[in-house]
């Protein structure tokens, strides 16, 4: 059922994707220094103010892109774990980054197992705890998540993070069978996210109800929460959100807070 | 009196799976925690751990708040530990922003990520001994946190939810005087160690309750993802201000205690250990605190460069991580992500209370030390 309402919630996420750009749903409100960025509410204020021409005069604030994957300085060695990475798996890993002390690489989805269990395995790397397993969500790019696996190795005492890009379909290989710490964290990841992570032993909601509707922690998701007409009919919800104006306010404006 | 035993074959009886829920109004649990426990008569054959009765989208409120205001936000998450979380937090954001921190700030912090240290572990201790039965524990150790949280108060004027840090250094030096109160409760706090460790230590209903009761490697902590204490029982030497040190940790001499058997007793014994080695920490940071400024060179308005880090330090319940992503044009963190140790460290109370009485799981929610408002955030 979950799996259900999730591609039904993801697809009309996709739907209204643009819509969303131009309302200023997904993107920072540039516009509107003085204010706090949230999202919804921003919709019915400024468009009861003027009589709301439908292309909008000014263009619409650019969403934020995701901060470029820094290359490392040159001259700057490559740490051994890094080296044997593209050693052991090669082809796997399409970026090494470095910023402010972190070394991250980025994978190919598809790779992402062969990579991990050669970060685990491997001496030069022993990667034996997994410290964290998180996304972000960057949605007017097609891939938009960026899934995030934050490792540390107790015997060497060093960290990488991996970061796979994935699109909201994308299956994204469970690593439990690695480490089984990263039950709850892609667990939490699914629920707060929507990614689409498969072979996971139990996949369920962990924060959120188990009848929840939508992923929260996506820039689409409002701030305010979505009121009762989403819990009960998302659909309905999603309609009244898109609707004119003039259709009043509708319930994601209700919780309006600022 | 000879007992006319219903000597009948187990076949009599109903021996059906018995699912039962503990919490979420549990007294025991710590908080809002319910755990759906599968017993086969007295025994657990399996756990499953419901969470979120308390969740506030503090990751989500933090995106839409700017960087000075999640300080307060941090505060509500391990609210027994307040000061940590917000330390853990200015210093992703000083390592993402690449400010230099004054060395009096470091020392101060130091000391007071130490005070809480042993305020939390009061907590822990009074909990984790009244759970098992002991109450005199409980109001010993809240008399001693009592100390702690009046010196939090003259420090920074709160006694709960601190927002002792700020971005870049400390809002307020530390009011005169307040150093040597803090070095007489170091004192204090010695002796009344002995006194807790007299009730408990050697303790024979302690020990029955304690030895021998989730038992787990070391290896299969790590695999588990447990920290802080609770993977030091099973001789894991991983400590945060060790391996990656920040404030003032790798100025100052301390010991990591490790455990042996990796049971309930060596996590008990740890912690109690732990109290000491704060002290010795707190009596050489209060001692070496420099003279100098309190606050590093900040920009007025706080605008980290488009970049994200992860950034750990030690929490008295394991290791507080932060992930923040910058988009480096708004004045709020692009992705906020907290990695919550008692979160991590619960996941491992399935295969710590299987196998075991129904009445040891209080005890082994006690030994892993949660607090709700962290693992819900």
């Amino acid at each position: 059922m979950a799996d259900e309402t999730r591609s039904q919630a993801g697809k009309d996420g996709a739907d209204r994707q643009p819509a969303a750009g131009v309302a200023g749903s997904a993107a920072p409100a540039a516009k509107r220094e003085a204010g706090k960025k949230s999202a919804a509410p921003a919709k019915a204020p400024a468009a009861a103010a003027k009589p709301r021409p439908k292309p909008k005069p000014k263009a619409p604030p650019e969403p934020p892109k995701a901060p470029e994957d820094q290359a490392p300085p040159d001259g700057m060695e490559i740490p051994a774990m890094v080296a044997a990475l593209q050693n052991g798996v090669s082809g796997a890993v399409l970026k090494v980054s470095f910023w402010v002390g972190d070394w991250t690489v980025i994978v190919a989805p598809d790779r992402l197992l062969d990579v991990m269990r050669f970060l685990r395995d491997d001496a030069a790397t022993a990667f034996d705890y997994c410290s964290d397993v998180t996304a972000a969500d960057w949605p007017p790019r097609e891939k938009r998540f960026d899934v995030v696996y934050c490792l540390y190795s107790t015997r060497l005492r060093q960290r990488i993070r991996v970061k796979v890009r994935v699109g909201e379909e994308d299956p994204v290989e469970s690593v439990t069978g690695l480490w089984p710490a990263a039950d709850w964290l892609e667990r939490e990841v699914f629920d707060q996210f929507g990614v689409n992570i498969v072979n996971h032993p139990n996949l369920r909601r962990i924060l959120m109800p188990e009848q929840w509707q939508g992923h929260p922690q996506r820039k689409d998701y409002p701030l305010e929460g979505p009121g009762e007409l989403l819990m009960e009919n998302p659909q309905d919800w999603l309609r009244v959100r898109n609707l004119p104006d003039e259709a009043g306010p509708g319930p994601a404006a209700d919780g309006e807070i600022e | 009196m000879t007992l006319e035993a219903p000597r009948t074959s187990a076949t009599q009886f109903d021996t059906d799976e018995l699912v039962i829920n503990m919490g979420p109004q549990h007294p025991s649990t710590h908080g809002v925690l319910r755990v759906v426990l599968k017993l086969d008569g007295e025994r657990v054959i399996d756990a499953d751990c419901v969470i979120g009765y308390i969740h506030r989208g503090i990751e989500k409120l933090s995106e839409n708040r700017d960087w000075t205001q999640i300080i307060l936000l941090t505060d509500r998450m391990d609210y027994v530990a307040a000061a940590t979380n917000n330390l853990g937090y200015c210093q992703t954001v000083e390592k993402l922003m690449q400010i230099e921190v004054p060395r009096r700030a470091r020392y101060i912090r130091t000391v007071l990520a130490e005070l809480q240290r042993i305020a939390s572990h009061c907590l822990w201790l009074g909990t984790h001994a009244m759970d098992i039965g002991a109450m005199t524990v409980l109001l010993y150790a809240f008399r001693e946190r009592e100390f702690v949280l009046d010196l939090f108060e003259e420090f920074c004027g709160a006694r709960l939810t601190y927002n002792a840090m700020r971005i870049g250094g400390l809002p307020l030096d530390i009011p005169p005087g307040w150093d040597r109160k803090v070095l007489s409760f170091c004192d204090l706090m010695e002796g009344k160690l002995n006194d807790y460790e007299t009730l408990l230590t050697n303790n024979r209903i302690w020990l029955k309750r304690t030895r021998g009761v989730g038992v787990i490697g070391g290896d299969e902590a790590i695999g588990l993802g447990l920290c802080g204490p609770p993977l030091r029982g099973s001789g894991v030497p991983r400590d945060v201000r060790k391996d990656e040190p920040y404030a003032a940790y790798d100025e100052l001499e301390f010991n990591v205690p490790l455990g042996t058997r990796g049971d309930t007793y060596d996590r008990y014994l740890i912690r109690m250990d732990e109290f000491r080695e704060s002290i010795r920490l707190i009596r050489q940071a209060v001692e070496g605190i420099p003279e100098g400024p309190i606050m590093g060179k900040v920009p007025r308005l706080i605008k980290p460069p488009a970049g994200e880090t992860y950034h750990a330090i030690e929490s008295p319940k394991g290791e507080l991580g932060y992930f923040i992503v910058s988009d480096g044009k708004s004045t709020n963190p692009y992705r906020f992500r907290v990695r919550p140790p008692s979160f991590c460290n619960l996941q491992g109370l399935k295969r710590l209370v299987t196998g075991h009485l129904v009445a040891d799981v209080v005890a082994l929610i006690g030994t892993i030390d949660i607090v709700l408002g962290e693992v819900d955030r």
